[in-house]
């Protein structure tokens, strides 16, 4: 009665959680299986492990992980663009994890805002560098002779130096005896467990095995982003794009998003949207405003990949001893995914410890945080469809670029603008935070001053220059 | 600076936080050592401890609107990452555990100050 083509996946689940809430419960000798080894698996793990050692809970992990992030190009990479948001640096350092420097390729100190219209460089609010720019697995592909160490493997390393086991074996099934799940591999055998998280992502081709499980796991919407790796020598790509991450707001048909991060004699391009093609990557690495920040005929490009992107949540990302964390269950809008997995793995870690692997548990303990997530996403597309308008009106494009501009230029200035700018491109606050400054007096009146200039004709505004970073 | 690195370089010296400042941060040592001073009405000092990578500090101004308790600098080139007290605070908020790590390091510190005493009440 498995989840394996041959059998049904009603009956595979019949019957479960009818027992009490005590045998739901997590005892000394109690076993979990985490699928998937990336930041959510071993944020999870660490958690469990960490919190169960603080009430003296003997428990085995064992981590499912066929991957080794040791390996540079696609059989280490877990495609994604790589940023730890400032938020997140700075809990991570507030929970006694420092990221080493052979992690962090690049630490960032300020975000470069690229329109037709201009550039502007806002700076971190506090003049440091608390944004990392790293790679999930060992590097791009021809990245072996770099010294970099993949951030995926760091987080699995502090997962295993806290006792859990990684096995390098590929899961085909999952099985339900006797109310406990059981992991099936390729080599026709099974391990039951008290509890399975999944954390395999979204890329993944066993969260297919869950998407029509009974409980509801109804798979979250998605869309496809793009990661282009550049290589050239850490001097050229510091000459060229800085400590900063450049983004892009132009007006190119179908064109949502894109940044370009530097790490180390890398720099990565990622771009998202919702209608994203090889035309459309064409179209913007030849945009002019593009080609005079980053110049792709002298830097070539390495490794490239189009992964799906989690742009939502399942609606109810647990069941009777199953959790769903990560990308796998609830994710944030675009930005910070790694932070998203690192909350959801912590919460589920935190109501499996202190409090159970029920369902019910799972909803009363876990669930608040990916609904927390969930809520603040409905906000950020409202932010993001805001942004879409200003980005597509010359005007606007305009106002956005002086009120920034402005506020740069005075060390006195209230940074509206630049706040919001910041925050929406690293992920660093919630969105329903940033949707609250918008209310600001200061916003709205600046804003109206800028658009107001913004309609001048541009000759007689001598105020506002085109400049260039 | 290092490309990789995250923080703040303070030099050998350079003060991160003065006695009796306002504060609204707290910070962790990411590389190399700082040192703990407090400083008396008369100028003089008293060194109070050496903090290395993952240490934190300035906590208190954080949990308390009170003035910094202590000068804290460089002792040698050290990477220091600053903690805003908004971000720090809105985390604990929805995840309590986060202060157990912060409880754990002040609970090890106040025993380590009641040893201090005791010792000193002894050869009074």
């Amino acid at each position: 009665m498995g989840l394996s083509s041959e059998t049904s996946v009603a009956d595979a689940f019949a019957g479960l959680g009818t027992g009490d809430a005590s045998e739901f419960e997590l005892r000394d000798g109690s076993r979990i299986a985490v699928v998937g080894g990336g930041p959510a698996g071993s944020f999870f793990s660490y958690f469990l492990l960490k919190m169960a050692d603080a009430i003296d809970l003997e428990i085995e992990v064992d981590i499912y992980e066929p991957r080794s992030f040791k390996y540079c190009g696609p059989a280490g990479c877990n495609h994604c663009g790589g940023i730890v948001s400032e938020s997140l640096v700075q809990i991570l350092s507030a929970e006694g994890i420092v990221l080493p420097d052979t992690v962090v390729q690049r630490g960032v100190e300020s975000y470069v805002v690229h329109m037709d219209v201009g550039d502007v460089a806002i700076e971190s609010p506090v003049h440091e560098q608390r944004i990392a720019a790293l790679y999930r697995g060992n590097g791009p592909r021809e990245g072996g002779d770099t010294p970099l160490e993949s951030f995926d493997d760091f987080l699995q390393g502090m997962a295993t130096k806290r006792g859990a086991r990684v096995v390098r074996q590929l899961i085909t099934g999952v099985d339900w005896q006797e109310g406990l799940p059981q992991l099936q591999f390729a080599s026709h055998s099974a391990r039951s467990y008290d509890l399975v998280a999944v954390a395999a992502g979204v890329n993944s081709n066993f969260i297919k095995l869950l998407d029509d499980h009974p409980a509801g796991f109804e798979p979250p919407k998605t869309t496809r982003g793009y990661i282009c790796e550049f290589r050239s020598t850490e001097e050229e790509i510091l000459n060229i794009l800085g400590s900063s991450v450049h983004v892009f707001l132009l007006d190119i048909p179908r064109f949502e998003f894109a940044a370009i991060i530097p790490k180390g004699p890398f720099a990565t391009v990622v771009m998202v949207g919702d209608d994203l093609d090889e035309e459309l990557v064409h179209a913007f690495l030849n945009d002019p405003v593009v080609r005079r920040t980053f110049p792709t005929n002298t830097v070539p490009c390495v490794c490239s990949c189009k992964p799906l992107i989690n742009l939502g949540a399942r609606k109810r990302p647990y069941g009777d001893r199953i959790v769903l964390v990560g990308d796998s269950g609830v994710t944030r809008l675009y930005k910070d995914g790694i932070g998203a997995a690192f909350r959801t793995g912590k919460a589920a870690a935190t109501a499996a410890v202190f409090h159970g692997v029920s369902g019910e548990d799972f909803e009363q303990h876990f669930w608040p945080a990916c609904k927390s997530i969930a809520n603040d996403n409905a906000v950020g597309r409202i932010m993001f469809a805001t942004n879409a308008i200003m980005k597509n009106s010359r005007i606007t494009r305009r106002a956005m670029l002086t009120m920034a501009q402005k506020e740069q230029a005075r060390a006195d200035a209230r940074p509206h603008m630049s706040s919001l700018l910041w925050n929406m491109f690293t992920g660093s606050a919630p969105y329903t935070e940033m949707f609250r400054g918008t209310f600001h007096p200061g916003f709205i009146g600046n804003l109206i001053l800028s658009l107001g200039s913004a309609l001048v004709p541009r000759q007689k505004n001598a105020n506002v220059k085109n400049s260039e970073v | 600076m290092v490309s990789g690195a995250l923080g703040k370089i303070y030099r050998d010296g350079e003060v991160i936080i003065h006695q009796g400042n306002a504060g609204e941060s707290m910070y962790v040592v990411q590389s190399g050592r700082v040192e703990v001073v407090l400083q008396s009405e008369n100028g003089g000092e008293r060194h109070l401890a050496f903090l290395e990578a993952g240490n934190f500090f300035g906590e208190m101004s954080v949990f308390e609107k009170e003035v910094r308790s202590a000068t804290v600098r460089a002792a040698g080139e050290a990477r220091v990452l600053k903690i805003d007290k908004k971000t720090l605070l809105r985390r604990i908020r929805e995840d309590p555990l986060l202060a157990v790590n912060l409880l754990k390091t002040m609970s090890h510190r106040i025993r380590v100050l009641n040893s201090e005493l005791a010792q000193h009440r002894g050869a009074q």
